[in-house]
């Protein structure tokens, strides 16, 4: 929407450690993410890209470090996440929808419950973007009705309604059919396009390339490359992001 | 012929003669009364101790209240619901003057507690850990995730096992004569002991467990029918 070059910092990533038991997932990673930015984080599985994200909005307590998200430290405890993950939007690999309610009480939950929205004000709301994906017509299907693609289209709408500030994305189309992949990556283009803050973890590289204006390569829980996407795939530099590329390119 | 006659003598005086289907009535309304409340109480009971220790399991926290879960299903479900009926009677309130279908309610629903704790615990575990990360991620603390993703999806798939602890739970309660309240099974011992006819006032109560359970397990298989067609 503006062009202008004035970067609002969203989130502020310093040091940030996660271990399970003895097993190292992330070992100091530091990254600032500023609005508008969609940045893709990819890897090796087992690099610890999943636990950097999931640490964003606490998913998974982190075990050192700080995020500042919208200048507040959201690991401290005595932060109310609660408040904070509602400004953090998430899609999972599994969509995640409640399987007893139908697609519009699915969207409108959060909203009602959280936000304190009325019922209709909610699902105008949700209607005017399941309309924007095409799903207007599912509103009263249950999740079991639905394909998949439509079930993750949905649970990012889901995540939409309550109006994040930014938006995470785990792998969001490594459970889908090859043919369902598309229609959802479409949804996450047009999201990009309206400025979205995103982050997503993903391994579809050739989409990365195509809308993430940064990208970052995680290997052994740390950041090894992070760059601009033109320049990350057409001129890695470290070594391991070379044989990385050779391989899923 | 004879048979005939004798059967109406029989029913005559075991249940006409000085209004004695009055304890069969009687009875049976109490017995319902106890297994009514007994099974509100065991739910709310079942469902909080579930909650507590599926939170345990799952987070590590509450330890201290699961501890007091753990004794609390140990010592319901290793001794006699009859001895528990008779504790509570005898010790608890034994000095008190209290309504017996009151003392039978409590007995009888903190028993069931127990048994629906460990039924709707299995529920909770059973629920994919992703419900709980999506509720949390838009922003719902633990309870209401609990509340409103949960339980809801818990309480629909222990749903059969749960009719059929209040089945159980409905057959159970005749042994409340042990602490003299006169639910449906003492009603008709009752007539047995003043008529010294044993058939027809026994069998009588037995039809009729049989055919409030039959009418439970009829009603059951229609709710869940109607709870998985909203899946569909």
């Amino acid at each position: 929407m503006s062009d202008n070059n004035e970067k609002k910092l969203l989130i502020s990533v310093d040091n940030l450690t996660k271990h399970f038991e003895d097993l190292h997932a992330l070992n100091g990673v530091s990254i600032d993410i500023y609005k508008g930015d969609v940045v893709f984080v990819v890897g090796p599985s087992g690099s610890g890209k999943s636990t950097f994200l999931r640490c964003l909005n606490r998913l998974e307590e982190p075990t050192g470090g700080t995020i500042l998200f919208e200048g507040i430290d959201i690991t401290d405890k005595k932060t109310d996440i609660n408040k904070h993950r509602q400004k953090m939007g998430m899609v999972f690999q599994q969509f995640n929808l409640f399987p007893h309610m139908t697609v519009l009480k699915n969207l409108t939950l959060g909203p009602m419950k959280l936000q304190g929205k009325s019922k209709a004000e909610a699902e105008e709301e949700a209607m005017k973007l399941l309309e924007r994906v095409g799903l207007a017509d599912r509103a009263k299907a249950y999740p079991n009705q639905l394909s998949g693609g439509q079930k993750q289209r949905i649970a990012i709408v889901r995540a939409l309604c309550m109006k994040p500030d930014v938006m995470l994305f785990d792998e969001p189309t490594s459970a889908l059919d090859p043919e369902m992949v598309g229609e959802v990556l479409e949804v996450m283009r047009e999201l990009a396009k309206e400025n979205m803050t995103m982050v997503v973890v993903t391994h579809e590289i050739a989409f990365a390339k195509e809308i993430a204006n940064r990208v970052i390569f995680m290997a052994d829980g740390l950041i090894e490359e992070e760059g601009p996407a033109a320049e990350f795939f057409d001129n890695p530099k470290s070594e391991r992001l070379k044989q990385f590329l050779a391989k899923v390119l | 012929m004879n048979l005939l006659i004798k059967f109406s003598e029989d029913f005559k005086q075991n249940f006409i003669d000085a209004n004695r289907w009055k304890y069969i009535l009687n009875g049976l309304g109490v017995t319902l009364r106890v297994t009514l409340f007994a099974v509100l109480i065991g739910i709310a009971i079942g469902f909080i101790v579930a909650i507590i220790r599926s939170t345990y399991e799952k987070t590590g926290k509450l330890k201290i209240l699961n501890f007091f879960a753990n004794i609390y299903l140990t010592v319901i479900r290793g001794t006699p619901v009859v001895v528990q009926l008779l504790i509570i009677y005898f010790v608890i309130f034994g000095s008190v003057r209290i309504d017996k279908v009151l003392v039978a309610v409590i007995a009888f629903g903190i028993n069931s507690g127990a048994y629906v704790a460990e039924i709707v615990r299995g529920g909770i575990m059973s629920i994919d850990p992703g419900q709980m990360e999506a509720g949390r991620s838009l922003g719902f603390n633990y309870i209401q995730t609990m509340w409103h993703i949960i339980i809801p999806q818990a309480f629909k798939n222990v749903l059969p096992a749960l009719g059929n602890e209040f089945i159980v739970l409905l057959k159970e309660t005749s042994v409340a004569g042990y602490i003299a309240l006169e639910d449906l099974t003492k009603g008709g011992d009752i007539i047995r002991s003043q008529t010294y006819s044993p058939f027809m006032p026994l069998l009588t109560v037995a039809a009729i467990y049989l055919a409030i359970v039959m009418l439970l397990s009829f009603l059951l298989k229609q709710l869940e029918r109607r709870l998985r067609n909203s899946e569909r």
